[in-house]
């Protein structure tokens, strides 16, 4: 039922050359979600997103957007979607208020002053409109981005990395406001690098290299991963890592914080492995694997297609 | 207190290599480099010639006579004039140097043999469309000489006398529209055709190079915009920035140079649009089809330096060779000099400019095509 779909394509193939940069990608994304779309850098996210909104022409795949055929109609499309770019791309020389101007004219919006000026009132820009933005700071910028993205009411918004380099009060706020979004129907496609963002979603999609490794609700994604993981902490971490990553049975061992995370996919196995290394110097305790623990893993498991 | 760092040859080559390293990636600015010059130094070194030859002479013969003709032919087998066309009557005459068909006119008056005959010494007219006077001088010089010796032939034996020591023959040479030959009143109305030309093609061609290097290329595109949407859009603008320079021409073409302003202003103007226009719509396809700011800028100039040496600005476009010439006949500046100096200097109307516009619009209109096919709605 493609109508409780914002996003159902299928097959979407991208190739650069020889590189193949999104390779035969599905996804739905149901109307009204915020979708998490993650995975290392250079690993075809903003492709994926620019094929969505008709920036770039797909090399195969079909599906809809928004209903709209995104071969055929990407006019049509691009006039329901907010995209958010990964780097600020407005006007630097233009201010606040004369951005979100010729964006509102842009889109031929009705009544252009009063979608500004709400607009601006709505992200709390009132008292910067004349800025500059090019003077900006990250955060503002983002939000100036973000405000923009909206003024044409669009259906779907995708967001590309919307936080990176925001600092954390901001992106806690810019979450807010996302939830409160999907509140009153946006759907929302969001990359991003941050696990508390990822745990934000309502459902997640992992790629690596072009491919779709793992889908599904934050735990779905890591039940499907069927990893074991233990966590150590105590003295001369570094070293003990790098003694385990030899170990059969052992399939990464990974810092976080001042602890040290052991994984693998054989319950048994890993415990055999570690069972020399469980001395009293060092407490050891098995946990849930987080999501950043199953990243690592599917990430280590995905073959660079580059690098040939 | 700062403390001096020495010189180091270290970080200087480091410089060195980084440069020459990014030179070698952005191949095609490199290429424009090299091979510009190797294009220009072919096309100007060939083209250019400061002693134009062969120059379109029409021919009012009112006496058919042996020595008429023998004036004509004389003049026919110099290397300064090549008969076009024989008119019959003065505003024929008028006309054809209106409208820049012909550089010189040369009338054989009535009785012109009979006079000779008699010792009156009859008056050959040349008029010359003198508004370049280094396109006319060097054939109005040899006149003299070859006046004479046509007639050296037909003047001997018991005629001989009639040579005598100032020529048998009055020459009369009206210098037409710029009878002082001021060069300032060429020069000064084809400025406008060249700063026109170098401002409005830059300032268009950095318009779509400076979108795609800041990112917001990928904005633009991610809204529903068509390819004439953005780019009309873009000229529109610089239309009046052209203005204000024609403007300031003008004021001061009249009050400081004394241009003589014998044509209609709005008609100017009007052409003048056309002519930005074209400008404009060269400069945007330039900056669809460099990938950066600086390619747009070199594109320019190579634009920019044919307009400026084939297009009769700065040397007279007669004196060029044919193929020089078509190339010159492709560019607007050559189009638009003529329309500018038609207007000021010869009072010419629109109908002696429709033709330039034309081919203006022309021009206008298929390089504003090939933006719009180049203009990529996509990122790929």
């Amino acid at each position: 039922m493609t109508e409780n779909f914002a996003i159902d394509v299928r097959g979407m193939t991208k190739r650069f050359g020889e590189h193949t940069v999104v390779n035969s990608i599905d996804l739905q994304v149901r109307r009204g979600e915020v979708y998490g779309f993650l995975g290392p850098n250079g690993s075809g996210k903003t492709t994926f997103i620019r094929m969505l909104c008709g920036l770039l022409a797909a090399d195969a795949g079909e599906g809809t957007c928004l209903g709209f055929d995104i071969i055929k109609e990407s006019e049509a499309i691009k006039r329901q979607v907010g995209y958010m770019t990964q780097r600020f791309s407005f006007y630097e020389d233009l201010s606040i208020a004369e951005n979100l101007d010729f964006v509102a004219r842009m889109y031929a919006i009705a009544n252009r002053r009063e979608a500004v000026s709400n607009s601006i009132e709505r992200l709390g820009l009132a008292g910067r409109q004349k800025q500059l933005a090019g003077e900006l700071s990250g955060g503002w910028k983002q939000r100036l981005a973000l405000a923009a993205c909206l003024i044409h009411n669009p259906n779907l918004l995708l967001l590309d990395e919307p936080t990176a380099g925001v600092d954390p009060k901001a992106r806690r706020d810019f979450w807010e406001q996302i939830h409160e979004l999907a509140g009153q129907g946006l759907t929302f496609l969001v990359t991003t690098h941050y696990m508390d963002e990822a745990e934000r979603c309502d459902r997640l999609a992992y790629i690596s290299y072009g491919n779709l490794l793992a889908r599904g609700t934050a735990s779905e994604v890591i039940a499907n991963a069927q990893l074991t993981t233990w966590s150590v902490s105590g003295p001369d971490l570094h070293e003990i890592a790098r003694q385990l990553r030899a170990v059969p049975g052992v399939q990464q061992a990974v810092a976080f914080g001042t602890r040290l995370h052991v994984s693998g996919n054989d319950e048994h196995e890993l415990e055999k492995a570690i069972a020399p290394f469980r001395t009293e110097s060092h407490v050891w305790q098995q946990i849930r694997p987080g999501l950043e623990d199953v990243f690592i893993h599917l990430m280590d498991n995905s073959k660079d297609n580059f690098s040939v | 207190m700062k403390t001096a760092i020495p010189i180091s040859f270290s970080r200087f080559w480091a410089i060195v290599v980084k440069e020459f390293i990014q030179m070698r990636r952005d191949r095609l600015t490199f290429g424009m480099i090299i091979g510009i010059p190797v294009v220009q130094l072919m096309l100007f070194g060939y083209a250019i010639n400061g002693d134009p030859k062969h120059l379109p002479t029409a021919v009012l013969l009112a006496d058919s006579s042996q020595q008429g003709r023998s004036v004509m032919v004389a003049l026919r087998n110099s290397d300064y004039f090549r008969f076009v066309r024989e008119v019959h009557t003065e505003t024929e005459a008028d006309a054809a140097l209106a409208r820049g068909e012909v550089q010189f006119v040369v009338t054989i008056p009535e009785n012109f043999s009979r006079n000779l005959l008699r010792g009156d010494k009859p008056t050959i007219l040349v008029e010359a469309d003198a508004t370049d006077p280094s396109a006319t001088g060097n054939a109005i010089a040899s006149l003299h000489t070859l006046l004479d010796g046509a007639l050296q032939r037909d003047l001997k034996g018991s005629l001989a006398f009639l040579a005598g020591e100032s020529g048998p023959v009055k020459l009369r040479i009206h210098a037409r529209y710029n009878p002082e030959g001021i060069s300032q009143y060429n020069i000064v109305p084809g400025l406008m055709g060249v700063v026109l030309t170098m401002t409005m093609v830059m300032i268009t061609g950095l318009a779509i190079t400076r979108e795609r290097e800041r990112g917001t290329m990928e904005n633009l595109l991610s809204m529903p915009t068509r390819p004439l949407e953005v780019l009309l859009g873009k000229i529109i603008p610089y239309i009046f920035v052209g203005y204000i320079q024609v403007g300031l021409i003008l004021i001061a073409a009249r009050f400081l140079f004394h241009v003589p302003m014998s044509g209609s202003i709005p008609l100017l103007l009007l052409s003048t649009s056309v002519f930005i226009a074209a400008n404009l719509a060269m400069g945007i396809t330039f900056s669809t089809l460099a990938k950066n700011q600086l390619q747009a800028v070199q594109m320019t100039f190579f634009f920019f330096l044919p307009s400026l040496l084939l297009s009769g600005f700065m040397f007279p476009f007669r004196g060029m060779p044919v193929w020089a010439q078509v190339i010159g006949e492709v560019l607007p500046l050559t189009h638009f000099l003529r329309i500018i100096r038609g207007i000021l200097l010869k009072g010419n109307g629109f109908a002696e400019v429709a033709h330039q516009l034309w081919q203006i619009s022309l021009f206008a209109a298929v390089i504003l095509t090939v933006g719009v096919k180049r203009y990529r709605k996509t990122l790929d």
